[in-house]
């Protein structure tokens, strides 16, 4: 069944879907380019996206090096935050008061300057791993925690009454009705959590890091390198897009009848 | 014999009176409607009856009091309820799964009767492929397997266009035919009621009392050939629920 879904005919339909934004990106490339050579701008200031992509490729090296941290504190940092998301998210459904107890305290958590709070946390733990990975849930914890509140609570009442008519304790009715509703919120929030890792990962290594795209960003502005920053930027693009295109896979596979109520069977079989 | 038996059940939330006070019964075997018109507190019954809720007055199943509710009844809300991720095989097994019966063996107990009710080949099929009719037979068969004392029907064809729930009607009246489920069914429909039941229940409006307890006497099958007679029955009971007055010291009986 899962199969089915990766028919030709469903490729040509992504590729037509994709077609706008690739054509838009050229488009912007090209007169940026053309910006560059008839301006006279010198490449200290602006870098054409040409040379951008010539000095990345002489830096491949050094980027994938640093490309490696940033990825390893998106992704332990986003595995933290997932599972304590997922944690809470289900005290808060069993216990509602504490729900009232402790939101304030994550909404505030949501309006700290990253700015001011980055420095600081590298100031307590240091140019390790731990710092990046605390700034990583800091940034996308709270969105997936209201991502599966809200999912649960989107439960279907009739559901519900029905599992309980049945005899289904609340455990039950979590797991075969609650968390299965959550779903689709959890994938809304994963798609734009996993956006604000990468930035939460680089904004860390800006703060102080050994290694990683944040750190050598910082390094190549410093040292007057504008296309060494804009390939760093670049990586980083296709870094979120990478793991963008990851959670809409992931959410595929794991929503089959998500892509089955696409395809109804009209006509088939006898209809009452 | 009486199977279940409600005795002057009242139930208010906060100040709001919603059943004033309601005593029926429903004998083994038997198909018997509650009428009343939308909004008069008719699933809030099936509520206490489930457990959901909790009310005054007293209910008996089979002479005893009702206090294990789940053990007697298999309820079907008023929509299908079918979860969306679950294939059709597997929301018929729900409520033997929730039991603890095994899926294997919940799924080779329900697979035999899918033909019975119209979804042969559509047991991997998720509802949302489904058309409105299909999903109420998946969930009445979800409902009938889990082999309860009695059925709770709330409803069960409100949301369908009016083709279908003729035929869903017809369909089921087949069905209770064949197995003569112990059956409640909730309805606004004069229709539906006159159709399916053995005796009708009218209940009047917010407070919730019995204003009417009504016999159909029509042989079954309940074929088109009885339409005459069900029009007259029909018209009776229209004009009760039509001449029922809002206020609160409408007497009963």
């Amino acid at each position: 069944m899962a199969s089915s879904s990766f028919n030709p005919r469903h490729l040509a339909g992504l590729f037509a879907q994709a077609a706008p934004a690739v054509i838009s990106i050229g488009l912007l490339l090209v007169a940026w380019e053309l910006y560059v050579n008839h301006s006279g701008i010198k490449p200290t200031v602006l870098p054409a996206p040409s040379r951008v992509l010539e000095q990345a490729m002489l830096n491949r090296d050094a980027l994938l090096d640093n490309a490696i941290p940033t990825i390893r504190a998106t992704l332990i940092g986003f595995a933290c935050s997932l599972s304590a998301a997922f944690a809470l998210s289900m005290l808060v459904d069993f216990f509602q008061p504490l729900r009232r107890a402790l939101f304030p305290v994550f909404i505030v958590s949501q309006t700290l300057p990253l700015v001011a709070i980055a420095p600081l946390v590298v100031l307590w733990f240091g140019f390790g791993l731990t710092p990046k990975i605390m700034l990583v849930a800091l940034v996308t914890f709270f969105p997936m925690l209201v991502a599966l509140v809200q999912g649960y609570e989107a439960t279907e009442v009739e559901i519900g009454q029905m599992l309980r008519s049945m005899g289904a304790g609340r455990w039950r009715v979590f797991w075969l009705a609650r968390l299965p509703s959550a779903l689709p919120y959890f994938f809304a929030g994963l798609r734009i959590s996993i956006t604000y890792a990468v930035v939460g990962a680089i904004f860390a290594e800006y703060a102080g890091a050994a290694k990683g795209l944040g750190i050598y960003m910082l390094n190549a502005k410093n040292n007057f390198r504008p296309d060494l920053v804009l390939a760093a930027v670049g990586v980083s693009a296709a870094l979120t897009l990478v793991l963008f295109g990851l959670t809409v896979l992931l959410q595929h596979l794991a929503m089959p009848w998500e892509r089955a109520a696409g395809r109804q069977t009209a006509g088939k079989g006898p209809h009452a | 014999m009486s199977r279940l038996e409600v005795r002057h059940v009242r139930k208010a939330f906060g100040g709001l009176e919603v059943l004033a006070d309601i005593s029926l019964r429903v004998d083994a075997g038997e198909f018997v409607s509650i009428l009343g018109p939308s909004g008069a507190g008719k699933s809030t019954l099936f509520q206490l009856l489930t457990g959901a809720e909790h009310g005054e007055g007293e209910m008996f199943f089979d002479g005893a009091p009702l206090d294990d509710h789940g053990r007697h009844f298999a309820f079907m809300p008023q929509r299908d309820a079918l979860m969306p991720w679950r294939r059709i095989l597997d929301n018929t097994t729900l409520g033997l799964e929730v039991q603890g019966v095994h899926r294997k063996a919940a799924r080779s107990r329900v697979a035999p009767l899918f033909a019975e009710f119209g979804l042969a080949g559509f047991e991997r099929h998720f509802p949302a492929q489904l058309s409105g009719g299909m999903r109420q037979r998946a969930a009445l068969l979800r409902t009938v397997v889990q082999e309860r004392d009695m059925l709770l029907l709330d409803e069960p064809f409100g949301a369908l266009d009016a083709l279908t729930r003729a035929a869903m009607q017809r369909w089921l009246e087949q069905m209770w035919r064949h197995y003569r489920w112990t059956a409640l069914l909730i309805t606004h429909d004069v229709r539906e009621a006159v159709f399916l039941s053995d005796r009708i229940y009218v209940l009047s409006a917010r407070p919730a009392r019995v204003v009417r307890e009504i016999k159909v006497p029509l042989p079954r099958p309940r074929d088109p050939a009885g339409a005459r007679q069900s029009g007259i029955l029909e018209a009776e009971i229209l004009d009760i629920l039509l001449n029922l007055q809002p206020s609160k010291g409408h007497d009963h009986d």
